[in-house]
């Protein structure tokens, strides 16, 4: 029992002290590919490739002032970050990295994910609030909204996947795919999932809670130094966070066919997924523009809603008839 | 005063022949008392100019706006002259004149109105009941030299800070460092600076609640990612949507009109690049043509087209950034990188001309610096052929994305009669279907000689304000390929002795060319009285220079009526019940340069 235990922690460790490297890394990596795409270089000066980018911008932050503006509400101000990254961290404990590793076999797995992003939206719009400042309030009203909209299909979205394995856990959501990929019958509700997720993670063309152009940075405009980093951090652990669920609700996580499979191990192959998905991500952004708030919503209640709500219907139908 | 003695005694005015604007215009109020302009003030553009006395100026306003035919319905530009110190002042002259500048878009043609004021009664009745967008130029005119305009919504400051005390532009005000006290900001005057900036909804007439919600006032600026230079615009807010705004300027006024009074008519050259900073030598364009029309230099055809080609080089340089500055404010990122590689492009060729790249200076008075460098075609043309491939590529990414299309399709928009009420010009007043080019219109500087179209819009929206600068881009790459296939052979240069810097040619064998030589070069060209007002078609709209000599080595005045002026005085009309977002992107689509509102 003991040992179990410790083994547990020595493994929560492990996976934690490489996620938020790899969190890091991809500030790199994002910068490198959007420098790529735009017909530029990025950041290419320190270390080979410009690597040790992240690094030497965390020892910046580290050396900021962390300074707490008079205004806010203190409490409110320095614990917001803090939220948003641990919701980030938390969801990862459900996630199956292969068939051996993983925290925890949460039975409700799926749920405590959509738990946790729910949640998540406290950070962004308790940093509105305690901030105190025109800007951050709208950066957090629209994130209130749009989160809330946006996560009623979300949750939606993947019932298709549970009503045909017939599971809440996502270990066992994998393994049932080793006949075939979810997204051969679920890709509605793969696109669903998608779109929600990059508006869970703020990113473009959703981030209008921090829209530069109109916000000056939206929720976080007052912050600075570290806690500014954990915002920072905790968009990019949500991209990771989105890619991973991708993979494991519709893309068969570890799982490979055969031959591909034999040639790397089953954690390498998830890696290869998500960090395809990652990409993608990163691409959207470098090539879409904004919608306005009431657009954003809008196709949120009038069509994503609608599409969720049919897609569930129709894989029940199937489901019962047999054909899936 | 020297004027009102000259007055009694003489009237050797010269009687303008009767042209038909006049015959009409006290056919319809014959009390009027139109005094077509005195020979002294030697008005060289073809606009008529009358003066008038103050009582009168509004029954004629209402004449000119109201009740003509074909009515003289945008105001282009008010502004005006202390007189004080004037060495040729007019017959009707007193210490200030204020001059009215109309335009009628029917009769293309414009008529210039002006008022004599006495340092006593330094006060007129405002115009802005006819004129919407007379507003901020009265305001910029009792800022500038404290003339009082009756009856004006809100007379206050609009480039010089509250605080500030006098009027920069009266002769009485130094115009160098040198003549004043250090400056200094103790912190008690800092804190009271920072309190005059505190916006007061009630100096403007808002309410602080609606019925049943407290409004929110922002203020966006003067340092925000959007507002594209120091502007600042404070909206009144109910969540999101704008209830009303006011856009407060001047955090870039540099008294570019004040300096030049004191450079030299060549050394301000340098100085007009600065205004539309962007615009380049097209800045140069409206200020060299107005001084060579006072001195009455031709310039030669090769130096004519060299001109046509490196203006419109720098259209498509200005129009390029907007393109992707404008998706940019919607949330596209990567366009601008794309067009940024562009205009280095298009900048490694100005480069090669004239040495430098977005502020050339390179025109002269007479023509420009330089010859173009051998080689020069193989550029241009290879230019020529590289970019309407891209601005197809951009099409695609930006023009026809959907998202974009939501964002921009009948957002911003406004009609041609709001245009025109407002002052826009340009392809802000092009976008809403009106077809009124200045490089058409009334040729100037050799565009009769081009072939090319004028690009329309339909809605006035903030698409197609974009659309239609993307249209001119294309219309530009035609014009310099004409200039590149017909370049004239010849000189670079006027030979007229007031040619800046002159032609040296025989300047080592005669004393007699030498001297003017000598004499140009220490102290600039003195050019001959007079008074003139030269418009161009510039990047964002008409630009014109108002130039006054007193016959001296300096302008006496230096009026400068930007596009960007009036275009910023409108936001309150086109951003009511707009959500933030779309301020954004009508701010974006307006196409404004800020040094160019404040100059």
């Amino acid at each position: 029992m003991m040992v179990e235990m410790l083994w547990k922690l020595f493994e929560i460790t492990i996976i934690i002290s490489l996620l938020i490297p790899i969190a890091a890394m991809l500030v790199w990596v994002e910068r490198r590919m959007i420098g790529i795409w735009q017909d530029r270089c990025g950041p290419n000066r320190v270390g080979p490739f410009g690597i040790l980018q992240s690094l030497a911008d965390l020892l910046k932050i580290l050396g900021k002032e962390d300074w707490i503006p008079p205004f806010s509400d203190r409490l409110v101000f320095v614990l917001a970050p803090v939220i948003g990254a641990m919701c980030v961290l938390m969801s990862f404990a459900v996630v199956p990295f292969s068939p051996s590793i993983g925290v925890s076999d949460l039975n409700i797995g799926l749920l405590f994910f959509l738990a946790m992003a729910s949640l998540a939206v406290y950070s962004v719009v308790l940093a509105g609030w305690a901030s105190n400042s025109k800007y951050a309030l709208l950066g957090g009203m629209r994130a209130a909204a749009q989160t809330v909209s946006y996560e009623v299909f979300m949750g939606l979205s993947v019932m298709g996947v549970v009503l045909l394995t017939g599971t809440f856990n996502l270990r066992e959501i994998v393994l049932a795919q080793a006949d075939g990929w979810l997204i051969q019958s679920q890709f509605v509700g793969f696109f669903i999932f998608l779109v929600a997720g990059i508006a869970e993670s703020h990113r473009l063309p959703f981030d209008l809670p921090e829209a530069e152009t109109e916000l000056t940075a939206g929720f976080h405009t007052e912050y600075s130094g570290l806690k500014f980093a954990l915002f920072f951090l905790g968009e990019y652990l949500g991209v990771t966070l989105i890619s991973a669920m991708s993979v494991v609700l519709f893309f068969g996580g570890w799982l490979m066919p055969e031959p591909l499979a034999s040639w790397l191990p089953p954690l390498l192959w998830f890696i290869i997924k998500i960090m395809f998905f990652v990409m993608f991500f990163i691409l959207l952004r470098t090539s879409l523009p904004r919608p306005r708030f009431d657009q954003l919503l809008k196709f949120g209640w009038v069509v994503m809603l609608p599409l969720a709500l049919l897609n569930l219907l129709v894989t029940a139908v199937l489901r019962l008839t047999g054909v899936l | 005063m020297a004027t009102q003695v000259n007055m009694k005694a003489s009237n050797d005015w010269q009687m303008l022949q009767a042209v038909p604007l006049l015959d009409e215009i006290l056919a319809l109020s014959p009390k009027l008392k139109l005094q077509p302009v005195s020979a002294v003030e030697n008005i060289v553009d073809d606009i008529p100019s009358y003066w008038l006395e103050k009582k009168q100026l509004i029954r004629l306003m209402q004449v000119l706006k109201q009740e003509l035919a074909q009515p003289f319905d945008m105001c282009f530009d008010i502004t005006a002259i202390d007189e004080s110190e004037r060495e040729h002042p007019s017959l009707f002259s007193q210490a200030f004149t204020v001059s009215y500048h109309l335009r009628s878009y029917q009769r293309n043609q414009d008529i210039r109105i002006k008022v004599a004021l006495n340092p006593t009664d330094k006060s007129l009745e405002s115009v802005c009941s006819l004129w919407q967008n007379a507003n901020w130029y009265e305001r910029e005119v009792w800022d500038m030299f404290g003339i009082v305009f009756e009856n004006h919504p809100h007379l206050t400051r609009i480039l010089m800070p509250e605080t500030w005390k006098g009027h920069p532009l009266l002769k009485t005000h130094p115009a160098r460092a040198t003549e004043m006290d250090p400056f200094t900001l103790p912190p008690y005057q800092q804190d009271k600076e920072q309190a005059a900036l505190q916006f007061n909804p009630e100096a403007w007439g808002m309410k602080r609640q609606s019925k049943d919600s407290d409004f929110m006032f922002l203020n966006l600026g003067p340092n925000h990612p959007s507002v594209h230079g120091a502007f600042r615009i404070v909206l009144q807010m109910e969540g999101e949507e704008i209830v009303d705004c006011v856009p407060d300027i001047g955090y870039h006024h540099r008294g570019a009109e004040k300096m030049g009074e004191r450079q030299s008519w060549h050394s301000y050259i340098p100085y007009t690049d600065r205004i539309d900073y962007l615009g380049g030598v097209m800045n140069n364009f409206p200020y060299v043509m107005a001084v060579e029309k006072l001195a009455g230099i031709t310039v030669p055809d090769r130096a004519k087209v060299i001109r046509i080609m490196t203006a419109e080089m720098f259209r498509i340089l200005s129009h390029l950034l907007f393109y992707g500055t404008f998706a940019q404010d919607l949330g596209a990122l990567s366009p601008i990188f794309y067009m940024f590689i562009d205009r280095e492009k298009l900048f490694g060729i100005i480069e090669a001309f004239t040495g430098a790249r977005m502020h050339p200076s390179w025109f002269r008075i007479g023509g420009v610096a330089q010859d173009l460098p051998k080689g020069w075609e193989g550029l241009v043309r290879e230019y020529v052929n590289y970019l309407p491939k891209r601005l197809d590529e951009y099409e695609k990414m930006v023009m026809q994305n959907s998202i974009l299309k939501q964002r921009t399709v009948g957002i911003g928009a406004y009609s041609t009669q709001e245009a025109i009420d407002w002052g826009v010009t340009g392809p802000g007043l092009r976008a809403t279907g009106l077809s009124w080019d200045l490089r058409k219109q009334r040729p100037y500087g050799g565009y009769d000689q081009f072939d090319f179209e004028v690009p329309l819009g339909q809605n006035g929206d903030c698409y197609d304000r974009c659309r239609v600068r993307i249209e001119e881009m294309r219309q530009s790459i035609r014009i310099i390929e004409q200039c590149l296939n017909n370049m004239p052979e010849g000189p670079y240069k006027a030979e007229h002795p007031q040619t800046t810097p002159p032609l040296k040619d025989r300047t080592m064998r005669d004393i007699d060319t030498l001297i003017p030589h000598f004499l140009n070069v220490s102290w600039g060209p003195v050019i001959p009285v007079g008074e003139v007002s030269i418009s161009v078609e510039a990047t964002k709209g008409i630009m014109a220079y108002h130039l006054i000599s007193d016959g001296s080595t300096m302008s006496y005045r230096t009026r400068i009526r930007t596009p960007s002026f009036p275009h910023l005085q409108m936001l309150p009309l086109i951003s009511k019940g707009q959500m933030v977002a779309d301020l954004i992107a009508t701010l974006g689509s307006v196409d404004y340069v800020m040094a160019d509102v404040d100059r």
